[in-house]
């Protein structure tokens, strides 16, 4: 166990590693000044500017610069917003990228394992059928279609919520639920598959046949092998929260990372694009690793030796 | 349990005839494994329902542009934003084809007439006045375009890589395996975004960076079955009898790839549909006059307050678009193989 | 001797895509008070069908009882509802199933799961049933029950396990205790401390027991009395002596040559030909005619009644009709018959 911990955790530094590499050598060829907006500056100026941010110093060097600072927890200083530190711009739009994530994972994994035990427990009824629906149209529908037609249909047309803005908890509404059609959908699909699997095993048989009701027998026996697997779904799901954070905060323009994120891509803020990347690739190993060794401490049956399968 | 009763007539106790060959016979017919697969297809009404609409969308997109009578470019400003209008449909209140906006007062205006337009524009015009009918084909013909090149790049390397990894095992598998770890640890969202950053935004570009990390999944699914197979003894026939490696991935393996194979292309579709019109969303993607379903979207979404048809017509068609290769995708999973749901 | 259980004229299909398989023609047979009751038959002559009928344990969606009764304590248990059929299930009858590995439930504790029928059925305190499963453990030889009882299955072996799922079974002491196939999946040195222990069981706490085996050698050791089954139906019963000594039906003939023995030397073992007949359409006469090498031309044309050699023996086949021609059993079951005689 120890043995792999290691292994994971290194693999994990170096996908970090060749993740930061890439972005900052990908962020060297891109075409077009970095100072896009700021363009009117002079040649003496943008002298000025390009020593100020290292972008003098020769390509190598500027590398093991970044590379340096990175361990150090410094990702630079944005262009977009002068003298700000890309951490301390990050750390303030963490918090509702966070709560809109949480409240969504939230909403998401509640609603998906019911429909899904729902679904499983009344197998090819109108339930199933209405639940495998839900889920077909949640994966298939991109979330910021369905936020859009969210934002206009609940938010302008019936007026119950507002549309835009972070500013107490009516505003989160719409965008967890937009946001939280995806995991409801993979939720759903994977519970409804474990429970079947679950509820056809042997060992429910036999707690039917000690004479366990139809209530004990779902919910006692079933739910929590069932779940257990679930948790091999939590890194897809977490996942899918990230992409969707983007255009989800886009759109009911939420002051969170995602939003930040898309705002300086579309000004060429380097700084920002690259931090905001290797933060969400550092959560993104840190949550497959999280999930891994969950599965294997929850479920006795599973050994890591035994491997996944 | 009966004592017994009526009389029997002796020769019923003859020694029966019984026609050895027949206990052995088969009384069904057998299938192949594509007609079984086709059977249980059909059987699914959600696939095969998804797979006429899907023609139909694919047959309207090929002949959308053309049969508009109307440039997917043409700009005529003087027509700009008119909802849509549908001969034939216009007089039917309930359905929104009348040429009428709703304005903010609730008060109904036929914008047709406000702008004296005789032409009828199915989906109505944008905001340069182009048609939208025909733009949303064109935008149709483009994602679709986009998402199947991806998928077949995918489906290319991934078989390759996965199949020779699988197949050859040993060091040569080793190092592959590492690489695809990494890979595997790398968001698909940044990778594309990135790459997007670097490449500016084109049908081609957009492709490669769908396709960097694209591949992975499949070559994973591939390697695993590969692993399974050679296993097999009709693989271990085949090497027996002198058979080349080549000669048995291409004959034994790939033919038994095939399922997964299909079932994974399957996804990969509606997923590189999802992420053009992503990069789209966030201002990656292809670049006017061109138009994506998600750069319609992206137009619409910022008029939609005043003119939602801009945004819900490409948001309805991606919809469609999306669901019907997802159910398709799941039906053919539960045909080609029942045991791989999930 | 009283009888506990009572299967009358049961008639049980499924309705699958292809149709309607007849899964169970008429099965009569009845449990008495204390014996031991063993039903062997391959694989799809009905036996484990039977036996889950009389739980209430077939899948509720495709499967239907069209006709019969299964009688237990005067009740029909056919007629009986989901809800009453629980309070019975694990306290008047129970069971213990084939594969040890999948029958209990992994994220439980064993105790948890011995405990559970306690406190159900019998309306233990927590801690009344806590000792009541620790007296269990022990009974069914588990060694350490203390430290046994805070432990998950997978900590436990096969053969562990299946003690602890007989546990279960016996915990509310059950009338009737059904056993699928329960040494199948197991070690033959597992095997025979199994039977060991359920004859042991039977002596202690006086039940009744279903044995479903396709095994002859686990018969002669544990039963009372076998019904042989084949395509649905009972062809053959009677106590082990009987049907072991003085086999009737060419179809217990065709198990007996079969079963492998030490000092089988002059002959072959014996494969009884063909596959066993398709329940999708069940054949008009005796289902195992076609694999017959007795078979005489009423085989085809009409099912055979049950014939009556003793009585408590019985067999369906028409060769026991006066009318029939005389035959021999084949040399393989007379020797072997011999030898049983012999160890006798």
């Amino acid at each position: 166990m120890a043995k792999y911990l290691l292994k994971r955790v290194l693999y994990m530094f170096l996908t970090l590693f060749i993740i930061a590499s890439l972005t900052f050598f990908l962020m060297k060829i891109i075409p077009g000044t970095p100072f896009a907006s700021a363009n009117k500056l002079g040649p003496a100026q943008m002298e000025i500017m390009k020593a100020k941010y290292g972008l003098d110093q020769p390509v190598p060097v500027q590398y093991a610069i970044y590379i340096g600072n990175l361990l150090k927890g410094d990702l630079g200083i944005s262009f977009q917003f002068n003298n700000t530190p890309v951490t301390d711009l990050m750390f303030k739009r963490l918090g509702p990228s966070m709560q809109l994530g949480a409240q969504a994972m939230l909403l998401g994994t509640i609603v998906g394992i019911l429909l899904g035990i729902f679904a499983a427990l009344r197998q090819n009824t109108w339930v199933d059928y209405s639940s495998t629906f839900v889920a077909v149209l949640g994966k298939s529908i991109p979330n910021f279609v369905f936020a859009g037609l969210l934002q206009y249909f609940v938010g302008v047309k019936l007026g119950w919520f507002p549309v835009l803005f972070w500013r107490g908890f009516e505003y989160t509404i719409l965008p967890t639920i937009a946001l939280s059609m995806l995991p409801i959908a993979i939720a759903a699909r994977f519970m409804r598959t474990e429970m079947i699997e679950v509820l056809s095993s042997d060992y429910i048989t036999l707690a039917k046949a000690k004479g366990a009701s139809f209530f004990e027998i779902a919910f006692k026996h079933a739910l929590r092998n069932a779940l257990i697997p679930l948790v091999t779904v939590l890194g897809p799901l977490a996942i899918s929260l990230m992409t969707g954070s983007l255009v989800i905060e886009k759109i009911f323009a939420i002051p969170g990372l995602g939003e930040q994120f898309v705002k300086s891509i579309t000004v060429n803020d380097y700084p920002v694009i690259m931090g905001t990347t290797i933060l969400f690739a550092a959560l993104f190993v840190v949550i497959i690793l999280v999930v891994d060794i969950l599965y294997g401490i929850i479920d006795p049956r599973i050994r890591l030796s035994g491997g996944n399968k | 349990m009966a004592d017994f009763e009526p009389k029997i007539s002796k020769d019923r106790f003859r020694p029966a005839e019984i026609d050895a060959s027949k206990s052995e016979e088969i009384n069904k017919p057998s299938l192949t494994f594509w007609q079984d697969a086709w059977m249980r297809v059909r059987k699914n009404k959600g696939a095969l329902f998804s797979l006429i609409v899907m023609g139909i969308v694919v047959i309207l997109a090929l002949v959308g542009p053309l049969i508009s009578g109307k440039e997917f470019d043409k700009q005529n400003v003087s027509h700009n934003n008119l909802p849509p209008k549908i001969q034939g449909l216009e007089h039917i209140s309930w359905l929104p084809f009348d040429g009428v906006k709703v304005n903010k007062a609730g008060k109904e205006i036929d914008m047709y007439e406000v702008k004296k337009v005789d032409e009828y524009y199915w989906f109505g015009t944008d905001a340069l006045g182009r048609d939208l009918f025909t733009r949303v084909w064109k935008g149709t013909q483009i994602s679709l375009y986009i998402a199947l090149l991806a998928a077949t790049i995918d489906m290319i390397i991934g078989v390759a890589y996965g199949s020779i990894s699988g197949y050859f095992g040993g060091r040569l598998d080793n190092v592959m395996q590492r690489i695809t770890e990494i890979l595997v640890g790398i968001p698909t969202m940044i990778v594309v975004i990135l790459m997007i950053l670097v490449l500016d935004p084109g049908i081609i570009s957009i492709t490669i960076a769908l396709t960097i990390t694209g591949w992975v999944g499949m070559a994973r699914v591939v390697r695993a079955q590969t692993l399974k197979l050679k296993e097999q003894e009709f693989v271990l026939a085949s090497k027996t009898l002198g058979n080349s490696d080549g000669k048995i991935i291409s004959k034994h393996l790939l033919p038994n790839l095939a399922g997964v194979i299909i079932i994974n292309t399957m996804f990969t579709i509606p997923n590189a549909v999802f992420f053009e019109a992503f990069l789209s969303f966030i201002g990656l993607g292809l670049q006017e006059p061109y138009a994506s379903l998600g750069t319609l979207i992206d137009e619409g979404f910022k008029v939609l307050r005043l003119h939602p048809h801009e945004m819900i017509i490409p948001a309805v068609v991606i919809s469609i678009i999306m669901i019907t290769f997802n159910m398709l995708a799941d039906g053919l999973r539960d045909a080609l193989d029942p045991k791989m749901r999930d | 001797m009283e009888n506990i259980l009572e299967v009358k004229d049961l008639n049980i299909s499924f309705h699958t895509f292809a149709g309607e398989v007849k899964a169970i023609r008429g099965v009569n047979f009845e449990l008495k008070k204390g014996e031991t009751l063993a039903i062997v038959g391959e694989s799809g002559s009905g036996k484990s069908v039977t036996t889950k009928a009389i739980m209430k344990l077939l899948p509720p969606g495709n499967s239907e009882i069209k006709q019969g009764e299964i009688l237990f304590d005067g009740k029909d248990l056919t007629k009986l509802t989901d809800r009453q059929m629980q309070k019975i299930r694990g306290k008047d009858i129970s069971m213990i199933f084939q594969d040890p590995m999948t029958s209990l439930n992994p994220t439980m504790t064993v105790g948890k799961q011995i405990m559970e029928p306690l406190i159900k059925h019998q309306d233990m305190s927590k801690s009344a049933a806590r000792e009541r499963a620790l007296q269990l453990l022990k009974l069914v030889g588990i060694p350490k029950p203390e430290l046994r009882i805070k432990q998950y299955p997978h900590q436990f072996s096969g053969g562990m396990r299946q003690r602890v799922v007989i546990a279960i079974a016996l915990a509310c002491n059950p009338k009737v205790l059904i056993a699928d196939e329960p040494t199948t999946a197991l070690d033959v040195t597992i095997q025979a401390q199994i039977l060991e222990l359920m004859k042991d069981l039977q002596n202690k706490i006086d039940t009744s027991i279903i044995f479903i085996t396709h095994d002859l050698g686990v018969v002669a050791n544990v039963a009372d009395r076998v019904a042989v089954m084949y395509g649905g139906k009972i062809v053959e019963i009677g106590t082990v002596d009987e049907v072991f000594y003085n086999p009737q039906h060419p179809y217990t003939w065709g198990l007996i040559s079969s079963m492998p023995s030490l000092d089988a030397k002059e002959e072959e073992l014996y494969a009884i030909p063909g596959t066993p007949p398709n329940l999708l359409n069940p054949p008009k006469g005796d289902a195992f005619a076609p694999r017959n090498e007795y078979a005489m031309q009423i085989d085809l044309e009409e099912q055979p009644p049950m014939f009556k050699v003793s009585d408590t023996h019985y067999a369906a086949t028409w060769l026991l009709h006066p009318d029939a021609p005389k035959v021999e059993p084949p040399a393989a079951v007379k020797s072997r018959m011999r030898k049983f005689m012999g160890a006798k």
